[in-house]
């Protein structure tokens, strides 16, 4: 159906290029934010082209919210979610795509549940839960409320759905032990799908915000979104170093996203349309 | 949804074999069979054991604490059994439902908008016509990349009202400065924009993936019919796209019902709570007040109300797919 319509193409990617420039301005506008004093930001006119105090609002961020230990938190606290989170949802993933036993689609109902019902009314009982734990203040209190992600789960069983039971049961027949199996045979394939859960539960520890909020009091255990809310509450806001922590924040992640994307995409939508 | 259950259908009675583990098997000789089944028929529930474990301990258990909370008040750390009284409480608490009005505002205006806009990018993004389409793919999805409290915080100095580039902007075109953070109304339109830049291309994704599954013969046939390109739209693409809308409009339902992050960065729920959220309130009466019991009956409504308007959408958008 397609016949050739060179001006309708011109127009309709021209239309989306000027849609995409408005859509990428908050970007640029961050990166040029990033290396200009507050004083510049809020400048009449506002800058328009980078400037040249990005190292001194990186010291600046250094001196007041002690930012390098605001960042090695984030990526402690992501690598470590990551890897912890990956294995729960995987192992589950699998067991629940290729095996059949009694219970299976009622406990996966149970944790899909998960996915509806608001996280916000496990708010406080769960920081009740880490106050009595002695948990405040703690890596392990951000990292453990949310290994058993729901999305995590239902991702990897659509993705693990697609192995051949074949290959499997080849496996078995040489003899190979169920865990085995799961290391050996069943993972290397699905490498695809999990640089694609790997980014997104990165990317979800990374960002997230209301839960460390909560349970992170004590700023040299900050993350980098709650280090930033907690300066942007300042009386006098530095909204230069402001910036350049907020680029530190997305910029990276934007990178690796970028490098991985053909991964992550399809790994999500795998996992969103299939249904 | 269960791509899963007819893998494991060709199994069939595999299951024995399943154990070749090399257990302990303390059996004799003649009869392996046994403990080797027996280890085969636990290996599942080993997988989903880990996960179901943190499950209960941070999600089930919490959320039978929290209606238990919802039935107490928090006075100066100790609990006190009220019944229903949070619950009376919240029904006259004119904040409440001025957060659960603005919530709704977000719902019908933003949600709709953001949806039909995704929709029409979608089409576009799959459009044979677009040149360069993977660039725009991933340029359009990039936002929802970035963090929540980062881009809240780069829009509330983009929108600053005196010193901010878009009224700059909106200055050089003779427009009067708009007092996007500070006025109630356009506070909300700021955080509609917020949440539109953020999410709109993550739908599309969706959307487009959908789009992709609609076969091409159905667009023959309709131009076969004389269909122009809006009633090849309307009566093969939107139908198509039925469950991916779905999913998309119960996602944003959801996400919007519970949303925090943005205005608690963007206006800190203000300018005199005009865009006070749920759930703003919610961490506001939790860990500004310290008042759990009630924090606990305002989660324990948010849930209802996020169940019966899902309730509804699968009723309106699921029956026909």
């Amino acid at each position: 159906m397609t016949t050739r319509h060179p001006g309708r193409s011109i127009m309709l990617t021209s239309g989306l290029a000027i849609a995409l420039a408005a859509v990428a301005v908050p970007f640029y506008w961050l990166a040029v934010g990033a290396t200009h004093s507050s004083q510049e930001i809020f400048d009449s006119p506002p800058p328009l082209l980078p400037g040249g105090h990005l190292a001194e609002n990186l010291a600046s961020l250094r001196e007041t919210a002690d930012f390098g230990r605001v960042v090695l938190n984030s990526l402690g606290i992501a690598t470590v979610y990551t890897l912890l989170a990956g294995a729960v949802c995987t192992l589950a993933g699998y067991g629940f795509a290729t095996y059949r036993f009694r219970g299976r689609e009622a406990l996966f109902g149970l944790l899909m549940l998960g996915l509806v019902v608001p996280a916000q009314i496990t708010l406080v009982p769960l920081f009740k839960l880490m106050a009595e734990l002695h948990w405040l203040n703690t890596y392990q209190a951000v990292i453990a409320p949310n290994l058993a992600l729901p999305f995590g789960i239902f991702l990897m069983r659509q993705s693990m759905a697609a192995l051949p039971q074949e290959l499997l049961d080849s496996g078995r027949m040489d003899g190979c032990g169920e865990f085995r199996l799961f290391l050996r045979v069943a993972l290397p394939p699905m490498r695809p799908a999990l640089a694609a859960l790997a980014l997104f539960l990165f990317l979800y520890q990374w960002n997230d915000f209301i839960w460390p909020l909560i349970v992170l009091r004590d700023s040299a255990t900050f993350t980098i979104p709650v280090a930033l809310a907690s300066l942007q509450g300042l009386d006098e806001t530095d909204y230069g170093a402001i910036l350049a922590g907020t680029a530190i924040a997305a910029v990276p992640m934007a990178v690796v996203f970028l490098a991985l994307q053909r991964h992550f995409v399809s790994g999500l939508l795998a996992g969103a349309v299939k249904e | 949804m269960t791509p899963g259950a007819t893998t494991t259908d060709g199994r069939g009675g595999g299951g024995s074999r399943a154990a070749a583990t090399p257990a302990p098997s303390p059996a004799p000789a003649p009869a392996p069979a046994r403990p080797r089944r027996r280890a085969g028929r636990s290996a599942p529930y080993l997988f989903v054991l880990p996960a179901l474990l943190l499950f209960a301990a941070f999600k089930l258990y919490p959320i039978a604490w929290s209606f238990l909370l919802g039935l107490h008040r928090t006075v100066g750390g100790t609990e006190t059994f009220v019944g229903a009284d949070n619950y009376v409480r919240l029904a006259d608490d004119p904040l409440f439902w001025t957060a659960l009005r603005n919530t709704g505002v977000i719902l019908a205006v933003q949600v709709p908008l953001m949806l039909a806009l995704a929709t029409g990018l979608a089409v576009a993004l799959d459009s044979t016509l677009l040149r360069g389409r993977p660039v725009f793919r991933l340029g359009f999805f990039l936002p929802m990349v970035t963090g929540l409290v980062a881009y809240g915080i780069v829009f509330s100095v983009l929108l600053n009202e005196e010193y901010g580039l878009v009224n700059w902007l909106f200055g050089l075109v003779g427009v009067d400065p708009v007092p996007w953070l500070t006025e109630g109304m356009w506070a909300r339109i700021s955080l509609g924009l917020a949440l539109t830049w953020h999410y709109t291309g993550y739908n599309a994704v969706i959307l487009l993936a959908r789009l992709q599954t609609i076969p091409a013969e159905l667009y023959d046939a309709a131009a076969v019919d004389g269909a122009g390109a809006l009633n090849a739209f309307r009566h093969v693409t939107l139908p198509g796209l039925r469950p991916a809308l779905l999913l998309t409009t119960v996602l944003s339902t959801i996400g919007t019902l519970q949303l925090f992050d943005e205005p608690y960065v963007l206006t800190g729920g203000g300018p005199d709570n005009a865009t006070l959220t749920i759930g703003v309130y919610l961490y506001r009466n939790a860990f500004t007040y310290f008042d759990f019991g009630y924090a606990s009956a305002i989660a324990y409504a948010l849930t209802v109300l996020v169940g019966v308007l899902g309730l509804i959408q699968f009723r309106l958008l699921g029956e026909k797919s």
